[in-house]
């Protein structure tokens, strides 16, 4: 029987702090489990859906069934039953199953008539492959694993960042800084290249003084931080793997 | 949820990278390093108009373990007013949630780097001796430094001698117990000064760097270490500084004592091994080498060779005179 499972859980846009959807995926309580691979497909279906099309060359259609019956089964069998987050990070291990998965396609296919038996799993594939398109417009990833490594890593960063940027807006929202986001949405994310606003032109456009530009980005900025942050630790069992997770998502190695 | 480009993607990290530094008197100048926990950054205090660098943490730290142990750095640092330890100014926590302290801009290198530029053995040892003077302030304000080599050693422009990295410092003397930095765990660390609680080291936690370390302190025997764990790796640190300089044995003598396996055969204090180096620069005995007659000999004629060369000339001189009058 199909069922539809709502993406990202009912545990609410902000989780709470040190709650990890990894440790929580193996949980007893099958409502922590059910919120905690909400919470892992919100963050990975994109990245997941991405790689089975540059990947394995998957058409279109394929890569949506693929990725489809991937998370039905995550959420449905005990598919992180093997996952020891003391050996691999959680990417590393859904990108091993996501090649398994994709290798054993055909088999698949003869065995089960895709889409029955598993529960459906709600996916906004039009998004996916409009990103894909532009994204393949400028880097279109080699298939050397060091380069798919990366081009998963990508992927998955800018899910997560694209989920916290969602969430920013609403957290705007909710407490009346629709400016602060909107300010942050022009600065930050619209591209414009070396023809980019400086803070007086986005002054003059938002008819604010120019500290304002300086401070309500310093509060969106720090907000987004925060909450992209909060998404990162879901998707991590450790503090250690955490802390690690954040040095790369920021950008900020050691020497 | 809306497209977010590369372009935009690098922005977002770079953006989210620098500390939220609003509401503070510091402006981020320029990022200068980075450790295990956090970074260190050149900024701008706009109150005194000087340069500080700002340690702070990569992420903000919701257990208040990682934000409590530079704390403890900082406050470490506060205790140790010493020309050889960087100083310590502020201490607080940033709008981000992430932890942080200010010190005093040091400008310089590293010791490992300096060494290329020290050709002399003379500079080398009072570079050394720089190190020493700072280490034995510091035990005897009860504090070991525990990760001693030439990475954490920054050597200024007029030769100043710094010792920095007291990250992983252990408090030897506290009033009530002694307690591991490394280990701190307790509140988070908030500008009121509130002090964390502090817990000691887990029985086995190796910390410091192999190849300066003291056996017992590759052990992990934590709750054993003393001042003589620092002694050993100032004795590593001696070898180092010797390398490729064609060391005088009594020199090499120095360094092995200091790094004897047995805690109880390397000097017993800084200031003993500080004063061994001394005494090797005065041209006298030094304890860890012990001379016979012969090597006796030779430095008491290495030390008093000016004088000897003068006695010489002045008896030659003499003894042409007296030929010449003869004549």
């Amino acid at each position: 029987m199909a069922e539809t499972t709502s993406i990202g859980g009912p545990g609410g846009k902000f989780p709470a702090t040190c709650w990890s959807a990894v440790l929580a995926a193996r949980s007893d309580d099958a409502v922590e489990r059910t919120r905690a691979l909400g919470a892992i497909t919100e963050s990975y279906w994109k990245p997941i859906y991405k790689y089975f099309r540059i990947r394995w060359a998957k058409p279109n259609e394929d890569a949506k069934d693929l990725t489809q019956e991937f998370f039905a089964r995550l959420i449905e069998k005990d598919f992180l039953a093997d996952f020891d987050p003391a050996k691999a990070k959680l990417r590393t291990f859904l990108r091993v199953c996501a090649d398994r998965f994709a290798s054993n396609d055909a088999k698949a296919t003869r065995r089960l008539k895709r889409g029955g038996g598993v529960a459906h799993v709600s996916l906004d594939f039009e998004s996916a492959e409009a990103e894909l398109g532009r994204a393949k417009i400028s880097s279109a990833p080699a298939h050397s694993p060091a380069n798919m490594d990366d081009f998963f890593e990508k992927e998955f960063i800018r899910s997560l960042f694209g989920l916290a940027v969602r969430d920013l807006r609403e957290f705007c929202e909710s407490c009346g800084r629709q400016v602060h986001f909107r300010l942050f949405e022009r600065y930050d994310l619209e591209d414009g290249g070396p023809q980019r606003a400086s803070y007086s032109d986005m002054a003059q456009e938002f008819g604010i003084a120019s500290t304002d530009v300086t401070n309500y980005l310093a509060f969106a900025r720090r907000e987004f931080r925060r909450i992209a942050l909060e998404r990162l630790r879901e998707m991590t069992a450790s503090d250690a793997e955490f802390r690690r997770e954040a040095k790369a998502l920021f950008g900020v190695a050691p020497e | 949820m809306s497209w977010i480009s590369d372009e935009a993607l690098a922005r977002l990290q770079a953006a989210s990278a620098l500390p939220d530094l609003s509401g503070t008197r510091y402006r981020i100048v320029e990022r200068i390093g980075a450790g295990g926990m956090g970074a260190v950054y050149l900024a701008e205090d706009s109150v005194l108009a000087r340069r500080v660098a700002l340690k702070i943490l990569d992420v903000p730290d919701a257990a208040g373990e990682l934000a409590a142990r530079l704390l403890r750095e900082a406050q470490i640092l506060a205790r140790l007013e010493h020309p050889g330890i960087v100083p310590v100014h502020d201490a607080g926590t940033l709008a981000d949630g992430r932890a942080f302290y200010a010190m005093k801009f040091v400008q310089g290198e590293r010791l490992d780097r300096h060494i290329a530029s020290a050709n002399l053995l003379a500079d080398r040892l009072r570079i050394f001796q720089g190190i020493c003077d700072a280490v034995g302030f510091a035990h005897v304000r009860g504090v070991l430094h525990r990760d001693l080599k030439p990475e954490n050693i920054m050597v200024g422009p007029f030769g100043e001698v710094l010792v920095m990295d007291w990250g992983v410092a252990k408090i030897l003397r506290q009033p009530s117990e002694s307690c591991d930095v490394s280990a701190d765990q307790g509140r988070p660390f908030s500008a009121s000064g509130a002090a964390p609680k502090m817990i000691r080291t887990a029985h086995g936690a190796v910390l410091g760097t192999p190849g300066y370390m003291a056996p017992e302190q590759a052990r992990g025997d934590s709750e054993k270490l003393d001042e003589r764990a620092d002694i050993f790796s100032l004795g590593a640190l001696l070898q180092f500084l010797l390398a490729n300089s064609g060391a005088p044995p009594r020199l090499a003598a120095i360094a092995l004592k200091s790094m004897a396996a047995d805690p109880a055969a390397r000097y017993a204090t800084v200031p003993e091994l500080s004063q061994d180096v001394s005494r090797y620069l005065d041209g006298l005995p030094v304890a860890a080498y012990p001379e016979n007659i012969l090597q006796k000999a030779a430095r008491w004629a290495e030390r008093y060779r000016v004088a000897i060369v003068l006695v010489l000339t002045y008896l030659l001189v003499r003894a042409l005179m007296l030929l010449w009058t003869r004549r």
